[in-house]
């Protein structure tokens, strides 16, 4: 009998390998997915309040209420198209200053430095999230924060602050890839590139950017889903200011299929963002 | 120090040399990479840096493609001091052992590149670059990827887009190291074709000392962050200057010391090859000229085109006597390991090598790879 369950194993390569990636795709199917179909049809339904006034339950048959007074009420149009510019704004604050760091780290550091800066780089993801979100509530306080103490100034508690800090919280998650893509990136290339006669920004333009747009992708869709699914920075440093997700935390208690509708908005913005990456050919670089 | 080394040709007038290198050293920290080296290559010449790895020949090429900037020394290019230039304002380009073509750009856009970054109008452009796929025979490849190519095609554009520029100099680091064999003999014998149809100095670095030997006008031969030699194929196998490059170039019978003394009269080290040694048979006495030993056989090793066979003498001393398989049945006749023979060679084919001690102070003692 096992030798016959063993010549069947053997004999069929597909029954072995589906035993042995049950349960990994179990897990991905009814944890992940099924979390997500079960937004999806949650956003479809509506409340339903009884004759009373006094009881509301969910109705779940399906109706385009929600997803229609997202359209209408312009406040969650606002609210949305903010959240969007600030994960623009984050993507490329970090990109920018992302990028010289890398080329620095790959190219021109030593060895040993080029240890310690990739330590240094991912040290900050060592401390808590909230921990360094209450650190930047130290120095951005209008009222007796580092920054205010020392120059006098600071952007208060606000979109502008939430983006900085963003931005700070995201930019490791930009680095790695953009090290790791610039360290695959042979020397020669850069070396044939300067022989044929071009200087430093030529090669940059013409040899760098290209080779590294995989490792930009994948970077940006770090920095740009993070923000746009984040909420909690906007509570320690954004003052009143609200993103997505702000609003679905709010709705979350009191109307839920609308929360669920409004957290379709990152995940539409995502997949179209994925999209696009993929028809510019930089997915399958990665 | 080196001219005493240059054999045969006379050092090149300052006026023709496309490249001057002048007593350059390069450290890298405590390693010196290149030590005092000297060199001059002439206008229009093939001319091999040849050196096992770690020798020094690299790092050569690479401070005068701009890539490295020497320690001390200075490098002239056409008479020009280019010791301080960036490598794109140097009029040389390079071949890169790994070719380093943009794997982004088709072929056409690749060998376009130099023109592009120098401005040259798109009609000239358009010119050059079929001129160049023609040269190298892949005209009809401009519009595929690099890595659409087999590995020789890419060296034969990594080639194009190098000579495409119309440098000086085009310096080649072991371009055809990543080829197989069969590829990689092709490829000499159209390199050279090329380097005679184009007329530009090729500067050429190889630890192949075959193809260095088959391609080259000259060789400069490095050991160690030094030259040991600079001479022609032909005065390098046949006058091997030190040690060293008697066993690098070729392979050398070393006679030294009391061996050396008791055969050749003189303490001094020779080499001989082993192709002009030869076995007497039981009936066969050596002539006059002819110096002969006894020595037990050690071992046989069948090479092809001859058969190798190894000795002892009396004294202990190693050879090897490569005895030509030319249907002649000379090697068959060789005898088994433990056979007593006798071995002759002109007393012209031993080679007096120069003290390695005196003419190199710092060089540590050759390898010399015991035959």
């Amino acid at each position: 009998m096992r030798r016959r369950v063993a010549r069947a194993f053997a004999r069929h390569e597909r029954l072995r390998l589906g035993l042995e990636l049950s349960a990994p795709i179990a897990w991905l199917v009814v944890i992940y997915i099924g979390s997500l179909v079960a937004l999806l049809v949650t956003a479809f339904y509506r409340l339903k309040t009884d004759p009373t006034g006094l009881i509301t339950t969910i109705d779940s048959t399906l109706h385009l209420d929600n997803i229609r007074r997202l359209w209408d009420e312009s406040v969650y149009r606002t609210t949305a198209l903010r959240t969007l510019e600030s994960a623009g704004i984050v993507t490329v604050v970090d990109a920018a200053v992302a990028l010289p760091l890398a080329f620095y780290m790959a190219k021109v550091a030593s060895r040993p430095a080029r240890r310690a800066l990739v330590v240094a780089v991912t040290m900050p993801l060592w401390a808590g999230y909230l921990v360094k979100g209450y650190a930047w509530r130290a120095l951005l306080d209008p009222s007796g924060g580092a920054l205010h103490e020392i120059f006098g100034h600071t952007p208060g508690f606000g979109f502008a602050s939430t983006t900085i800090v963003l931005s700070y919280q995201w930019f490791p998650y930009m680095v790695i890839p953009l090290y790791a893509g610039l360290d695959r990136l042979p020397d020669s290339l850069l070396e044939a590139s300067t022989d044929l006669g071009a200087k430093a920004g030529r090669t940059f333009r013409s040899v760098v950017l290209p080779q590294l747009r995989p490792a930009i992708v994948a970077g940006s869709i770090f920095t740009f889903s993070l923000t746009l699914g984040d909420f909690y920075m906007n509570r320690i440093v954004g003052g009143t200011n609200e993103f997505i997700g702000n609003v679905v935390y709010r709705e979350f208690s009191v109307n839920l299929p609308f929360a669920a509708a409004y957290s379709l908005v990152p995940v539409a913005i995502m997949v179209v963002y994925l999209l696009v990456a993929r028809a510019t050919g930089a997915l399958e670089e990665l | 120090m080196q001219t005493d080394l240059e054999s045969g040709t006379a050092p090149p007038a300052r006026a023709m040399s496309a490249i001057s290198v002048r007593s350059v050293t390069k450290r890298f920290g405590a390693v010196t990479a290149v030590n005092d080296v000297s060199l001059d290559v002439m206008a229009g010449e093939f001319f091999a840096l040849l050196g096992p790895s770690g020798s020094g020949k690299t790092t050569m090429l690479r401070m005068i493609a701009g890539f490295e900037l020497p320690t001390s020394g200075t490098i002239l290019l056409d008479g020009a001091d280019v010791t301080k230039r960036p490598p794109f304002e140097r009029d040389v380009n390079t071949v890169f052992q790994d070719y380093a073509l943009f794997p982004h750009m088709t072929v056409a856009k690749n060998i376009e590149y130099g023109l592009r970054v120098k401005k040259v109008a798109k009609a000239e452009r358009a010119r050059r670059v079929t001129e160049a796929l023609a040269t190298v025979r892949l005209a009809e490849y401009g519009d595929r990827r690099p890595h659409q190519l087999s590995g020789g095609q890419r060296q034969r554009v990594a080639l194009a887009r190098a000579l495409v520029n119309r440098p000086r100099v085009l310096l080649l680091d072991e371009p055809l190291g990543a080829l197989d064999l069969k590829l990689r003999e092709e490829m000499q014998v159209e390199l050279k074709t090329i380097q005679r149809e184009v007329g530009i100095t090729f500067l050429f670095v190889t630890h192949d000392q075959s193809e260095a030997l088959s391609m080259s006008d000259r060789i400069a031969v490095f050991n160690g962050g030094r030259i040991e030699q600079v001479a022609t194929p032909g005065e390098l196998y046949e006058q091997p200057a030190t040690e060293f490059v008697a066993g690098f170039v070729g392979t050398s019978n070393l006679l030294r010391g009391d061996d050396a003394a008791n055969l050749l009269g003189e303490r001094a080290t020779f080499a001989i090859r082993p192709e002009r040694m030869r076995l007497l048979r039981p009936d066969d006495v050596a002539a006059p000229d002819e110096i002969a030993v006894d020595a037990v056989i050690g071992g046989v090793q069948y090479l092809g085109h001859a058969t190798r066979v190894r000795l002892t003498t009396a004294s202990g001393a190693a050879l090897a006597v490569d005895l030509p398989n030319d249907g002649r049945g000379h090697a068959a006749r060789s005898g088994a390991p433990g056979t007593s023979v006798r071995i002759a060679f002109g007393r012209d084919h031993a080679l007096r090598l120069a003290d390695p001690n005196a003419a190199h102070p710092t060089v540590s003692s050759p390898s010399g790879r015991e035959p």
